[in-house]
């Protein structure tokens, strides 16, 4: 039975379940899941050959709202459970979320195979530094000094970078937004509905309950232009209100540093074009953190290459060229002998 | 005829027992294999076990580093690979060492005296030459320079001393086959297959093998050892091959998944005893089978289980400690209601326990080992062959009953090879898995939660489907729509119609079956895996003495074949014997209620006859004497 073909035009509430989205008010989640039903109806996405896979935590609620196939699996397997979904049909339009402690506590070791494996699905991390359903103990990128339920006088460990965790893992795409950015997540969602491979954003979701404003340092509307570095392929890393500051690379330290375009005999041309093709510039941009420096987002690195399903699913062809093989006469090979 | 246990052991010609033993490095398990390969193809039946050590490359010469290879062949039923051996070929005095104990009084030690000097004698823990010093007086020996014969058989070929010396096992088997009259066309067809680009190595390794058989021929050995007959044993007809267990499991999945119709997904991370299903499935792509070796045992039932929901057969397969790992995700399996078979090759628990030994405590695991009420079918394979039925029964009620399967198999089983008649699988029943059809949308959203009235199996709705969108996870659903419910009747109802469903499966397996022995009498001995061999065995024996026990063996754990409680009740005692503290025992009493005794063994090596010969005595003549 062929669906009569919509003439009209996608929207939002297309990709919309019936079910009410139990967030708390003001949640960062709103935002995003509003954000990808919006790319989802831009980009006419079929959503029977969609596939939603998360694991445990407010995020992970995601699939329920999504009028696609989706699976709430366990605390941190995601990755596992999408690869198992890539492998049995490659064809599938697959979405992992997962959030900071779902996707670098108890899922890391997932997280990180299916990045260096290059599975093709995207991976939307959720990152609020904090774990929210449990009720607000500090997660694996709390800033040092959280103080929380179970750190009462303040973490003590270091948190890890999600985007440089994933770079080292040998991830192909990584990229990064802003929850209330509803400019920017819908082109960064595009670029990675587009990409084939694992591709992996990091967006910055505000925990009203448990760690509001966290990232209101560089997300504040008065602030944002001077504490956000917008990385675009092919173009110079500017960024600041009247977008005279950018990045310089310093070879004696092999590292970027801020300078102020016209000051110092700085000018344009000084400044360092973003290569999303190139790991190293990656590196170093992931790298740049501290209270008076920018945080990058954008797409911070995509390379194609092949992927991990392709492969498998290539040996597996490769091995049916013959045609159907018999059971019974593999069954048989090596030595037989008949009873009479 | 009836004979008695004490002859039973002694007559030669109706089957033997020879274990090979010899360092890691002497190709112990390949020559184990060639007399095995020769001796099937003498039509005898056989039964072979490999005891190897857990390291990989131990010390040369030392006892811990000894591998051995148990054959059982004869001209009647073969069941286990032997208590006792026969024969015992010791390569060094390690292997002599390690293996001498439970050698029959009288039996014959064949050694290669060549290697009994004092640096490995020291080795393996001997002050004397034992070969020399009286103290295997009980036993015949005979030693033979088998290096040096070895070395002169293969000079020609110009090899290093080394590679003269690994031609060492051949030469031996050549002795063995000339002992029992076994032909060496088998095993030079495989030296020639496999070293077809290595002409010396080749032509090296078939003069030591003549050599040793000639040596038999043509020398007048001590103790007057000439060549035994074992006449071809009463197979039914058909076409047979040695199988080991792992390989049945194997083929029996995919001849399950095609029944099934379904492509297979099989995801497995390695530990010992379960790596050998990978390692044979990987190689068999040309049958749409994909294997997926995951980072670790939880990423491997995961992606299994993300294969079933993609509509493929997802399968995983471990040993108890990666069990362990995976029981949140089966819970997660049942709670979805996907297909999905996980095969456990027991080893000994608990922990890291025994890796390359056998047990079967992983029972009380399968059947409750899960939080929440978490039924499962639990199934148990019996030996090599009977794996290939039991992993097609578990993919069948898998995908019927839309449900994590658990197949309990064991170190023993896996490793076991034994001969098999060829199943003829255009005879075997299909069960094609259904999947929901294409949608329209017009009645509103897809309702995953529909169910078959019948097996209480869940609709399987394939991602890619349009209109069949749906979600599913590990929250509890409502029974109606499928949605997210917290009601606690609704809980109520969910956790009774999983329970049910499981439960119902006994309506679909067959009735219980007594494997051998009258219908009613004073001992039933119930069994389930790897125990089958040496209980058949023990019954049999027992009853050629006049003494009756019935054997009967459980492939269905849970649930329990329906008849079984009815079967049992016609027997003044109820003997289960199992590899562990007594596991079955406790099912058996809290399902059935009723009295069992047990037997139990966790030596992390299998019962023996005698084991069960003993036990049968115990309780059945007493009353026999009344």
């Amino acid at each position: 039975m062929n669906k009569p073909v919509d003439t009209e035009k996608l929207k939002p509430a297309d990709y919309a379940t019936d079910q009410e989205v139990r967030w708390c008010p003001g949640c960062g989640d709103y935002a995003i899941l509003k954000c990808v039903q919006r790319t989802f109806a831009d980009l006419e996405v079929d959503k029977s050959k969609t596939v939603f896979v998360s694991g445990i935590g407010c995020s992970s609620r995601f699939p329920y709202y999504m009028d696609t196939y989706g699976f709430h699996t366990i605390h941190g397997r995601a990755p596992s459970v999408a690869t198992g979904v890539k492998l049995a049909n490659p064809e599938l339009d697959v979405w992992v979320v997962t959030g900071d402690g779902d996707g670098f506590s108890i899922g890391g070791n997932h997280l990180m195979h299916a990045l260096r494996r290059n599975v093709d699905f995207k991976i939307l991390l959720f990152n609020n530094e904090i774990y929210g359903l449990t009720k607000g103990q500090y997660s694996p990128t709390s800033q040092v000094g959280t103080r929380s339920p179970s750190t009462p006088m303040g973490s003590v460990d270091l948190p890890l970078s999600p985007c440089k965790l994933a770079l080292g893992a040998g991830a192909k795409f990584i990229a990064r937004t802003i929850d209330t950015d509803q400019k920017h997540m819908p082109e960064v969602f595009k670029r990675v509905h587009a990409y084939k491979g694992a591709a992996f954003v990091e967006i910055f979701q505000n925990c009203i309950v448990y760690n509001d404003a966290v990232f209101a340092s560089f997300t504040e509307k008065k602030t944002a232009a001077d504490r956000q570095l917008h990385a675009i392929h092919g173009e110079p890393l500017i960024y600041g209100k009247d977008r005279d500051k950018g990045i310089i690379f310093n070879p004696k330290t092999f590292q970027l540093e801020i300078a102020a375009i016209g000051e110092n005999g700085v000018t344009e041309s000084d400044i360092v074009v973003h290569d999303e093709t190139n790991a190293n510039l990656a590196d170093l941009l992931i790298n740049m953190t501290g209270p008076d420096v920018p945080t990058v987002l954008g797409i911070i690195y995509a390379q194609d290459a092949p992927t991990f399903e392709q492969a498998v699913v290539a040996q597996v062809e490769a091995a049916q060229k013959n045609g159907k093989a018999d059971l019974g006469a593999h069954m048989r090979e090596g030595r037989t002998w008949t009873v009479s | 005829m009836a004979h008695s246990e004490a002859n039973d052991n002694n007559d030669h010609r109706e089957s033997v027992i020879i274990r090979f033993a010899g360092d890691s490095g002497d190709g112990i398990q390949l020559t184990g294999n060639q007399f095995a390969t020769a001796s099937a193809l003498a039509g005898n039946d056989l039964s072979t076990f490999p005891d190897f050590p857990a390291e990989i490359r131990a010390p040369v010469g030392t006892t811990f580093g000894v591998s051995a290879f148990q054959i059982n062949f004869g001209s009647r039923e073969i069941f286990t690979p032997g208590d006792e051996p026969d024969v015992l070929v010791a390569f060094n005095p390690a292997a002599l060492k390690t293996n001498l104990e439970g050698l029959k009084d009288g039996g014959l030690i064949v050694a290669d005296e060549a290697t009994f000097v004092d640096r490995n004698l020291k080795k393996a823990g001997y002050e004397t030459n034992p070969l020399t010093d009286k103290s295997l007086d009980g036993y015949r020996v005979l030693p033979v320079d088998i290096s040096k014969l070895t070395l002169e058989a293969v000079e020609p070929f110009g090899l290093g001393k080394k590679d003269a010396l690994r031609c060492k096992n051949m030469w031996a088997l050549g002795l063995l086959l000339w002992m029992f009259g076994r032909d060496r066309e088998s095993v030079a067809s495989w030296v020639n297959t496999k070293f077809a680009n290595k002409d010396t190595i080749r032509d090296a390794n078939i003069a030591a093998l003549n050599a040793g058989h000639t040596f038999g021929e043509a020398v007048e050995m001590e103790g007057h050892i000439t060549p035994q007959v074992i006449e071809a044993a009463h197979l039914p007809p058909g076409e047979y091959r040695t199988v080991m267990g792992s390989e049945a499991i194997a083929w029996g999945l995919v001849a399950g998944a095609q029944l099934a119709e379904l492509p297979m997904t099989f995801c497995s991370y390695p530990i010992t005893p379960a790596s050998s299903i990978l390692h044979t499935l990987a190689p068999m792509k040309k049958f749409g089978v994909t294997t997926f070796q995951a980072e670790d045992e939880i990423a491997a039932i995961c992606a299994a289980i993300g294969a079933s929901f993609a509509g493929s057969l997802g399968v995983t397969s471990s040993s108890g400690p990666g069990i362990a790992l995976k029981t949140e995700a089966l819970g997660l399996a049942l709670s979805t209601e996907l297909p999905l078979v996980v095969v456990n090759s027991q080893r000994g628990g608990p922990s890291t326990g025994l890796p390359t030994k056998t047990e079967q405590s992983d029972l009380y695991q399968a059947v409750y080992g899960r939080n929440g009420d978490a039924p499962i079918p639990v199934l148990a394979a019996h030996s090599a062959g009977d794996c290939f039925e039991t992993a097609i029964e578990a993919v069948r009620l898998a995908v019927k009953y839309m449900t994590p399967v658990i197949l309990l198999t064991d170190g023993y089983i896996a490793n076991e090879a034994e001969p098999w008649k060829l199943p003829d699988l255009s005879k075997l029943e299909k069960f094609p898995a259904r999947f929901a059809e294409e949608g329209s949308g017009e009645d509103g959203p897809f309702n995953p939660s529909q169910r078959d009235p019948e097996t209480l199996a869940r609709i399987w709705a394939k991602p890619g489907t349009p209109g069949l969108e749906h979600r599913i996870g590990g929250i509890e659903k409502s029974f109606d729509t499928g949605h997210i419910s917290y009601e606690p009747e609704n809980h109520e109802k969910m956790t009774k119609t999983r329970w049910d469903k499981v439960a119902g499966i006994a309506n679909d397996i067959p009735e219980q079956k007594i494997d051998f022995g009258p219908e009613s009498g004073s001992l039933a001995i119930v069994g389930w895996g790897s125990t089958y061999g040496s209980i058949a065995r023990a019954v049999r024996v027992a009853s050629a003495d006049g003494i009756e026990a019935s054997h009967i063996h459980l492939r269905h754990i849970n649930p329990l074949p329906k008849n079984l409680g009815d079967l049992l009740a016609n027997f003044d005692q109820v003997l289960v014997p199992e590899m562990n503290m007594g596991q079955l025992a406790t099912l058996l009493r809290d399902r059935l209620g009723i009295k069992v005794t047990q037997l139990n063994k966790v030596s992390g090596q299998p019962f023996k006859k005698a084991d069960f010969v003993k036990a049968i005595r115990q309780y059945v003549l007493p009353r026999a004497a009344e």
